[in-house]
């Protein structure tokens, strides 16, 4: 039997990923049958399973874009090729649910009918002769008909008719919602969203996951609801301990996940006090890019700062209580490179890293080489490491901008080509004595991302 | 933070990482906090392999805390025939999860920086110099 997985139409390149990575995760082989990113119907097939209705509620039970799997009992152009369809796969197993209660409904995009159109198109399904009640809550077996129409079309063109085998973790988007929660701020990531990406990073019992930019926490405490142990740091320690009661730690309290959560630290990732050594399982994060105020790490451009700095009664300034380190322009693929860098060095074998990266400039369905100095939409903008393989790509598109979820797998050592490392290891290194050198580079100047932001919105504001 | 934390933290500033005196940090004036958790026998059970058994016992040392096994516990000994959770695998879980440090500093035996906790939250920004 085929499966049927009704996914939700939006943030369409991230649905196949996530269902990839669940079946990793769940160790079933899915085979994509039928995919389009115009279509919230995908069909699979479950390779060497031997309980594929099993496999099927493993697959979807913590996914987020997924929103129902059923078991296709039939597909077709129009409702006669349908009802062949379902005749020549299905005809044995009628009997088995002709007792149970049931119920019929239907699913159509981008189209509609009124109910009484409805049930006519259901009575069309009597030859299967169910006998048990009709019962609309809870039934035994839901059966639905999918219709799928082009935009604005008269007909469906593509049907399928399928029994409801599981339903989805996309509840947890309400119980998650920032509306909700306790503590966020201007930038905290969307439950949907967020969860995604924990599902990305296969968050799971047993595992640690830590964000290395967390603010508000919302990828720690989505990394939580699937069971995973979490913590975070960030370079500002305001937002990690918040105010008035609310905090991150306050988050994990609301949603009954304080035990997985290990705790935050105010660092720097370019001084990171974390262990080089391989005890991590995922790495997720949305580093800041500095739209604002440009991207800072500590350190300083001013050559005096490079010594102690004693106060006027002779105490050395960093010692104070309330001393605050300065921080220095920093280059944001620059900060990618150390983010890859890093996760390589500290995940185990098959970790995770789910990084988030904007692109400014370019827009969808346009050249790229018209914008002449826009961002290129090619392999260079997409920062690689010799320990990690890209596993998958998610674009979501906004107006002037688009962000990326870039996922990597850390390799096992074995897989890892050492000559390639040796040179990427040492070209990091040119690369940092480099930037010591250049002290006077101003934010913009090393933020392409944040340049070409701004540029976007000047363009709109004089009406181009 | 938990305990547990400690075993994944050194020292901040690149010249000392690589040397051994700064792992583990040595916790100095820590106020203790513990807070009844959940268990959580699988995360442990996958943890035990990679942390640093000496260093939770320099820790533990440290803090005053009773003692830790010499030898790190087999995954064999955190649960019983019947798949209980034995005392090793509570007391590990009190220590490593229950135990926070809600205030103090962390020093680095290499450098002797401190780094201060306060609220449960270590600060490791260094001032310039240090970077
Ligand atoms: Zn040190």
């Amino acid at each position: 039997m085929d499966y049927l997985i009704r996914f939700v139409q939006i943030h369409e390149t991230f649905r196949r990923p996530e269902t990839d990575s669940l079946a990793e995760m769940a160790g079933v082989k899915i085979e994509w049958l039928s995919y389009s990113e115009d279509s919230p119907f995908a069909i699979i097939r479950f390779n060497g399973a031997s309980d594929p209705t099993a496999a099927a509620r493993a697959l979807l039970s913590r996914s987020i874009l997924g929103v129902a799997i059923y078991e296709l009992w039939g597909s077709g152009v129009d409702y006669e090729s349908l009802h062949n369809d379902i005749r020549d796969r299905t005809q044995p197993l009628w009997d088995q649910y002709s007792r149970g209660t049931f119920r019929f409904d239907m699913d159509s995009f981008y189209g509609s009918r009124p109910a009484s159109e409805q049930r006519k198109i259901i009575e069309t399904f009597s030859y299967m002769a169910f006998t048990g009640q009709i019962r609309m809550r809870q039934p035994d077996n839901q059966f639905r008909i999918f219709e799928e129409y082009e935009l604005d079309g008269p007909i469906p063109h593509h049907l399928h008719f399928g029994r409801l085998v599981a339903e989805s973790d996309r509840k947890a988007m309400n119980k998650y919602s920032l509306k909700t929660r306790n503590y966020i701020a201007t930038t905290s990531m969307d439950a949907e969203l967020s969860l995604v990406t924990a599902n990305l990073a296969q968050a799971a019992p047993g595992t640690l996951a830590y964000d290395p930019f967390m603010g508000t926490g919302s990828f720690p405490v989505a990394c939580a609801h699937f069971g995973a142990a979490v913590f975070g740091s960030d370079l500002d320690g305001r937002s990690i301990r918040g105010k008035g009661g609310r905090n991150v730690s306050s988050n994990f309290d609301q949603y009954g996940t304080a035990a997985q959560y290990l705790g935050g630290l105010v660092a720097d990732l370019t001084n990171t006090p974390l262990r080089e050594k391989r005890f991590l399982n995922s790495i997720v994060c949305d580093p800041p890019y500095g739209v604002r105020e440009g991207l800072k790490v500590l350190g300083s451009t001013r050559v005096a700062l490079k010594e102690v700095v004693y106060l006027a009664d002779g105490k050395p300034a960093h010692l104070q209580a309330n001393y605050v380190p300065p921080k220095r322009p920093y280059s944001f693929m620059r900060l990618l490179d150390d983010i890859l860098d890093f996760s390589a060095d500290r995940l185990a074998d098959d970790g995770r890293l789910c990084m988030w990266m904007p692109v400014a400039g370019l827009i969808e369905g346009e050249d790229p080489a018209a914008e002449e100095d826009a961002v290129p939409d090619t392999e260079y903008t997409i920062p690689r490491h010799p320990g990690l393989e890209l596993v998958s790509l998610c674009k979501q598109d906004f107006n002037k901008w688009s962000r990326r979820l870039l996922t990597y797998r850390r390799k096992a050592d074995a897989a890892v080509d050492q000559e390639q490392l040796l040179a990427y290891k040492a070209q990091r290194l040119v690369i940092a004595e480099g930037s010591q050198n250049d002290l006077k580079a101003r934010a913009d100047d090393l933020n392409a991302f944040r340049r070409k932001y701004f540029q976007g919105f000047k363009e709109q504001a004089t009406g181009v | 933070m938990k305990l547990l934390t400690l075993n994944f933290l050194t020292c901040a500033r690149k010249t000392c990482k690589s040397t051994a005196a700064a792992f583990p940090l040595h916790p100095k004036e820590a106020e203790l906090e513990q807070v009844e958790m959940d268990m959580n026998p699988l995360f442990i059970t996958n943890m035990l392999p990679r942390l640093e058994w000496e260093a939770m016992k320099t820790l533990t040392t440290e803090l005053g805390l009773p003692n830790l096994p010499a030898e790190p516990p087999s995954a064999e000994e955190l649960a019983d025939e019947s798949g209980e959770p034995t005392q090793t695998l509570k007391d590990l879980h009190t220590l490593l999860m229950e135990t926070s440090i809600a205030s103090g500093k962390l020093v680095c035996g290499n450098c002797e920086h401190e780094y201060a906790v306060k609220e449960g939250i270590a600060n490791f920004l260094l001032p310039s110099h240090m970077v």
